[in-house]
């Protein structure tokens, strides 16, 4: 379980980063907390021909207000961004979601972009971006573009992200006051979730609500609070057939009919 | 001086283990100019090899050798195993594949970063076959043969006949039947295999290294396969170990694997195992479907069993397996009286990872058949689960009780025991918390265990595969050698060997423990040295770490050796105290007499004389102060002409009890109370055999509800990271009450059982009732995982 | 910009354990295996080099970090500090090793430099943390041989939970 080859670069600024993104393409990757990528490195699953290390770029490293949004750098790691003191003033659906992002150890090291940018259909900081209906800032030689949430995550670790491209941070949409809730159903703590489900309360009669580990990405839904038995329902059985080793598809339609309420139910009380 | 057996002793294993001193086998040196190797894989459950094409490997700079089973077969023979039967397996596979995973290439190469590489440049064409995964399928004609000359993939049946089961079953109020499946699953020790190796051409020998854990029965085992005498194949284990539970038997191919590739690339190799390779090859407990038949009284007395066993070995049977299916044969009427029992083993191969030695060592298989039995027997005839228990255990009177198959229990109350577990109030909180539960419309189940736990294995219960006529033939096997030696420095030093390997038990503590108090010393004088080498400590085949035999084994050998010094200075210190022998003890660090214990010489002072005076000491005395302790307890006999063995030297008792409740939401089996009572005998050590009985506890709950090795039905491995294969985490370990009684064994001189293994036995049994019970269901298959319970709930009458 | 091409060995320095040392390794070079193999500090083990099991975590610049997700080249000019790092003068046993050895918190070992390694992290930064904080974190490492009630006990008395 060793790494093949691959070149190392550690560019001291994003100009540097995206001119070698433009140089080596779709070969090369990002590395900035490397927990996904590494491993699956080890396991010789990932293969890229050179590692641009991002980490030590001091413009990355941000958390930065900018009034109806926060954006935060793609260097800064997990952990980091949960010790924010405003996150639970601005981000209270963050500093639900967060802790159950993998373990102490993992958030260490682990960035907020790298999850975006792994794209794992149950992971929760890309969950949480898309029920905020947040973006993502990308750079590269040609320049800057940003990208709603809902276009960035495609399917399965696929995403907008064009070759050349890097993220240089996120934004997440400031829901200070709002009721939030975020519960997921893994086999064991720490683990990939089963499902995961996001909520936000929007005035008296709606929420929105996102739900991963469905499907190959994040669904988020507005949906009519009178109506939220018939709501879920037709949620859980819109979903296509989605099974792994540790879950059937009935089972996760039924983790989400039991779940769902559960998370709804949480969000409007906080926000009472 | 007060005795430090018995009390709860800090480890002396822990200093140097928590200040990153340990010496594991990674750890150690090797000389310069190793090379690494990186073992190619089949990726195919069955296929034929075409061809092998290494031209691009070997041209990479710094690659030494790509060697194949043709190879070694030049140089190699097959691994000898119990049964004889036309199955061959080398360290790499020869012609042809038969799991996936199987080694198929070693590339040897300057690290093991190049090696990987050098791997992926190797070209192996297959020719796939199609593969026999499930072992009741692959006991039919119809199936696809792992070994054609074997004409069969069920290479061993033996049916036992004990008492009068046809009478039994004739007679009997009613006969309950029921299908049992337990699934494939490891312990995966933190530490994976490593082995290293070095080949002198000039005498033909090998010098080896291995994280192995015996039994040294294998090392013939791996000699012979080596073409040399066993003084030629030393092998050396390092004084720490990462942990093995059985596991680590299973690095024995890749020792001799290292030492061919050694003799092949005139080098020293070297060989660690990643944790991939590990989850897909190393080793597994054997998967066994049991179908069980009970005569009972509408009392629920049981009066016979018909068992069914059939235990699946995956691609080759591998010393000292069948173990499993026979290890517990001689108990395998668990703690009930039942005197007739007929049994069936048998034994198939299958195209999947080979099975081998796992913690608990067949007893999971047997008793979650038994005890899920048991439970049935309750709900058929309307009785209470608990009731049904009590009607049937062995009394307290009958010990030493002969067990049908030949089982002598030495000691035990098995009714106090369960009285003591449910008494307190613990079984009517649980009743009390089901109440509340239904009551509010959520499953609740209460499940109970009854576990006999063997410890010290009868060398020769693996005969009993045999026919008596065979057995007669070969010659009878039996007993179980364990080996201490203590020696005594000229300064009155204490230093200890013992013929088991580190793996974490805490057995330098346990033996500095035992010593001491033999020699009127404290632990810590004592230094015990426990890594191993086949070359210069004294060893027999029984020697290594398993199946519970250190504490009814070596632990007595220790007790031995260190009460025959004791004698040797009582009567090197009489002549010098001027005293009788019968008067002097040892005590506080000094010898003297009892009747005036100012009368006393310093311990050191009196071991100085025969290392400084041997023509001083008392006539006729041997001057060396050296002694080893042999232990070979009498009760370990041979199977009988009639198939009865007495299995093991001590018999365990373990009741648990449990409630659980399947959370409403996820469908996760939640446990409530989880309560354990056990009977060790005399416990040597508190701290540490609490310790060992937690280790099992989440052993059992990973068992029960977590780990399963799982193959598709064409083959394919589907847990092979640590990221499907699902280790509980301290998040997933539930509470557990721990509770004792003792009931010392009278046939060991420390009236000590094995402690370690009964937990691993009882808690699936346990959490498989308490869900039959939760969900009134008949069929409960393990590991209960959410999906598992989530089916069996839509199957039996709706989910939510 | 620090530049390394893949078949080229470069001299990695870092502190460890308050001393600089440096080895010569390619890009590729896990962090674990370089401070085993090539600086010799065979405290940090390794148990799945993927991420799960938490053997392999060290600090970097005193944050817990998993080693075998980690480059070499990521910890170049790091301040890296391994269980090596903790016993005092004449190996002394710190507060927290002392409380593992009462609590029999070990068996084997295997886990437990890296347990330890993440705990002095952890409890730097909150040192009066719930039990139920101390569980979270420890649910960050696979430990085979305890079933983690003597780790628990032996965390829960270094913090002074009763
Ligand atoms: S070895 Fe790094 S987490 Fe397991
Ligand atoms: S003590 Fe062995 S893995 Fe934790």
């Amino acid at each position: 379980m060793k790494p093949r080859p691959f070149d190392y670069a550690r560019p001291d600024t994003i100009d540097e980063a995206v001119a070698l993104l433009a140089e080596r393409g779709d070969e090369a990757r990002i590395l900035a907390g490397g927990q996904s990528l590494m491993a699956m490195m080890n396991l010789r699953l990932a293969d890229p021909s050179m590692l641009i290390d991002i980490a030590r770029i001091a413009e990355l490293g941000h958390i930065r207000d900018l009034g109806d949004t926060i954006e935060v750098g793609a260097a800064v790691t997990q952990n980091r961004l949960l010790a924010w003191p405003d996150l639970t003033a601005k981000l209270p659906l963050l500093a639900a979601a967060l802790p159950f992002v993998g373990h102490f150890q993992t958030r260490n090291k682990g960035t907020v972009c790298g999850s975006i940018a792994h794209a794992d259909p149950s992971s929760e900081i890309p969950l949480s971006l898309a029920t905020l209906e947040g973006s993502v800032v990308l750079r590269s030689t040609g320049g800057e573009r940003v990208v709603a949430a809902k276009d960035f995550q495609i399917d399965m670790m696929t995403t907008a992200r064009r070759g050349d491209e890097m993220i240089t941070a996120v934004r997440f949409p400031v829901h200070t006051g709002r009721g939030v809730a975020f519960r997921e159903v893994a086999r064991r703590h720490g683990d990939f979730a089963i499902i995961a489900i996001a909520a936000v309360i929007e005035g008296k009669d709606f929420a929105q609500i996102g739900i991963g580990g469905m499907a190959g990405k994040p669904l988020v839904q507005r949906i009519v609070m009178k109506e939220l038995k018939s709501e879920i329902e037709a949620l859980a059985t819109g979903f296509e057939d989605y099974e792994d080793l540790h879950a059937s598809a009935a089972l996760r339609r039924d983790i989400l009919r039991n779940l769902a309420p559960l998370v709804l139910a949480e969000a409007q009380a906080c926000a009472a | 001086m007060s005795k430090r057996l018995g009390t709860r002793v800090v480890r002396k294993e822990d200093p140097a283990l928590l200040s990153g001193r340990g010496r594991y086998a990674d750890d150690l040196p090797v000389p310069a100019g190793t090379l690494h190797a990186h073992v190619i894989r089949s990726p195919h459950p069955h296929a034929d090899i075409v061809s092998i094409d290494a031209t691009a490997a070997l041209a990479m700079e710094g690659v030494w050798a790509v060697i194949t089973g043709v190879d070694i077969k030049k140089i190699s023979d097959p691994f000898l195993v119990a049964l004889k039967s036309p199955i061959h397996q080398w360290s790499l596979a020869v012609d042809r594949v038969r799991f996936a995973g199987e080694p198929v290439a070693l590339v040897v190469a300057e690290n093991r970063y190049l090696a990987e590489d050098a791997a992926e440049a190797v070209a192996i064409e297959y020719t796939p076959r199609e593969a026999a995964i499930d072992p009741v399928e692959a006991c039919k004609k119809s199936s696809p043969l792992l070994h054609a000359e074997a004409k069969t993939n069920e290479i061993s049946v033996r049916t036992f006949r004990y008492g009068d089961t046809k009478c039994a079953f004739e007679t009997a109020d009613k006969v309950i039947k029921l299908t049992v499946d337990f699934h494939r699953l490891s312990f995966t020790p933190m530490e994976c295999f490593v082995a290293v190796a070095s080949h002198n051409p000039a005498d033909d020998s090998y010098d080896c290294m291995a994280n192995f854990q015996g039994p040294f029965s294998t090392h013939p085992v791996m000699a012979r396969a080596l073409r040399v005498p066993g003084p030629k194949m030393r092998l050396r284990i390092p004084p720490d170990s990462g942990g093995s539970f059985g596991i680590k038997l299973s690095v024995f191919p890749y020792v001799v694997l290292t030492a061919l590739a050694a003799k092949i690339t005139g080098r020293t190799v070297k060989w660690v195992e990643d944790r991939a390779e590990h989850l897909l090859a190393a080793s597994t407990g054997p998967n066994r479907v049991t179908e069980i038949e009970a005569a009972v009284t509408k009392d629920g007395k049981i009066l016979g069993l018909r068992m069914d066993q059939l235990e699946d070995y995956g691609a080759f049977l591998r010393a000292p397996m069948p173990g499993p299916l026979y290890r517990m044969h001689g108990a395998i009427t668990g703690g009930y009286d039942i005197a007739n029992i007929d049994v069936t083993n048998r034994v198939v191969l299958t195209n999947k990872m080979p099975a081998s030695l796992i913690r608990g060592f067949g007893g999971p298989q047997l008793y979650l058949a038994l005890e899920r039995m048991v439970q049935r027997i309750a709900i058929e005839l309307g009785l209470e689960h608990l009731d049904v228990i009590r009607r049937n255990l062995v009394q307290p009177e009958k010990f030493p009780y002969r067990a049908a198959a030949g089982g002598l229990y030495d000691s035990g109350d098995y009714p106090r025991a369960v009285e003591t577990a449910v008494g307190d109030g613990r079984l009517d909180y649980l009743k009390k918390r089901r109440d509340e539960a239904r009551e509010a419309g959520r499953k609740y189940g209460i499940g109970f265990a009854v576990v006999v736990e063997p410890a010290m294995s009868n060398m020769g219960y693996l005969s009993t595969l045999l026919t008596p006529e065979t057995r007669e033939k070969a010659g009878p096997k039996n007993g179980a050698t364990s080996m201490v030696t203590v020696n005594v420095d000229p300064l009155g030093a204490v230093s200890v060997t013992a013929d088991v390997t580190v793996q974490g038990q805490g057995h330098e503590t346990v033996l500095s423990q035992i010593v001491a108090d033999r020699l009127g010393l404290q632990p810590g004088d004592i230094d015990v040295t426990l890594e191993m080498d086949t070359a210069k400590d004294q060893w027999s085949i029984a020697a290594g770490t398993y199946s519970c035999r250190f504490t009814p084994g070596t632990a007595v050998a220790a007790h031995m050796a260190a009460g025959q010094l004791a004698d040797k200075l009582k009567r090197i210190a009489a002549k010098q105290l001027n005293v009788m022998a019968a008067d002097v003890e040892l005590a506080d660090g000094k010898i003297r007499s009892i009747s005036n214990p100012d009368n006393a010489l310093p311990f050191g002072r009196v071991a100085g004389t025969s290392h400084w005076s041997p023509v001083m000491l008392p006539d006729g005395m041997v001057p060396a102060l050296s002694e080893t302790g042999v232990w070979n307890p009498p009760e370990l006999e041979p199977p009988s002409s009639d198939d009865r063995i007495n299995t093991s030297l001590t018999y365990g008792f373990v009741f648990d009890m449990c409630g659980i409740e399947i959370d409403p939401v996820t469908y996760q089996v939640k446990v409530d109370r989880y309560t354990s009572m056990h009977d060790a005998g005399k416990i040597l050590n508190p701290l540490i055999a609490d310790g060992q009985m937690r280790g099992a506890f989440a052993q059992g709950i990973a068992c029960a509800l977590y780990e399963e090795f799982v193959t598709n039905e064409e083959g394919a491995f589907l847990t092979g990271t640590f990221a499907d294969y699902l280790v509980p985490t301290v998040s997933e370990v539930p509470p557990v009450e721990m509770l004792h009684i003792e009931s010392p064994s009278p046939f060991t001189p420390l009236g000590a059982k094995g402690l370690a293994e009964g937990n691993c036995m009882s808690v699936p049994a346990c959490i498989a009732n308490a869900i039959a019970d939760a969900l009134g269901v008949k069929d409960v298959r393990l590991p209960a995982t959410p999906r598992r319970i989530h089916a069996l709930m839509a199957s039996n009458g709706g989910v939510r | 910009m620090r530049r390394v091409n893949k078949d080229e060995k470069s001299r990695i320095s870092l502190t460890l354990n308050g001393r600089k040392m440096a080895a010569e390794a390619e890009p590729r070079m896990l962090l674990s295996d370089f401070l085993r193999h090539s600086l010799g500090a065979t405290g940090t083990h390794v148990g799945c080099e993927h991420g799960v099991c938490g053997c392999c975590t060290v600090q970097i610049d005193g944050t817990a970090v998993r080693s075998c997700l980690t480059l070499a080249m990521q910890a170049e000019g790091r301040d890296v500090k391994t269980v090596e790092s903790l016993a005092g003068p004449n190996g002394r046993l710190n507060t927290l090793q002392q409380a593992f050895q009462k609590h029999h918190a070990l068996q084997c070992g295997f886990c437990t430099p890296g347990i330890l390694m993440s705990f002095t992290d952890f409890l730097s930064r909150n040192p009066k943390p719930t039990e139920e904080e101390l569980r979270e974190v420890l649910s960050g490492h696979i430990c085979r041989c305890t079933g983690y009630a003597g780790i628990m006990a032996a965390l829960k008395e270094a913090v002074g939970i009763s």
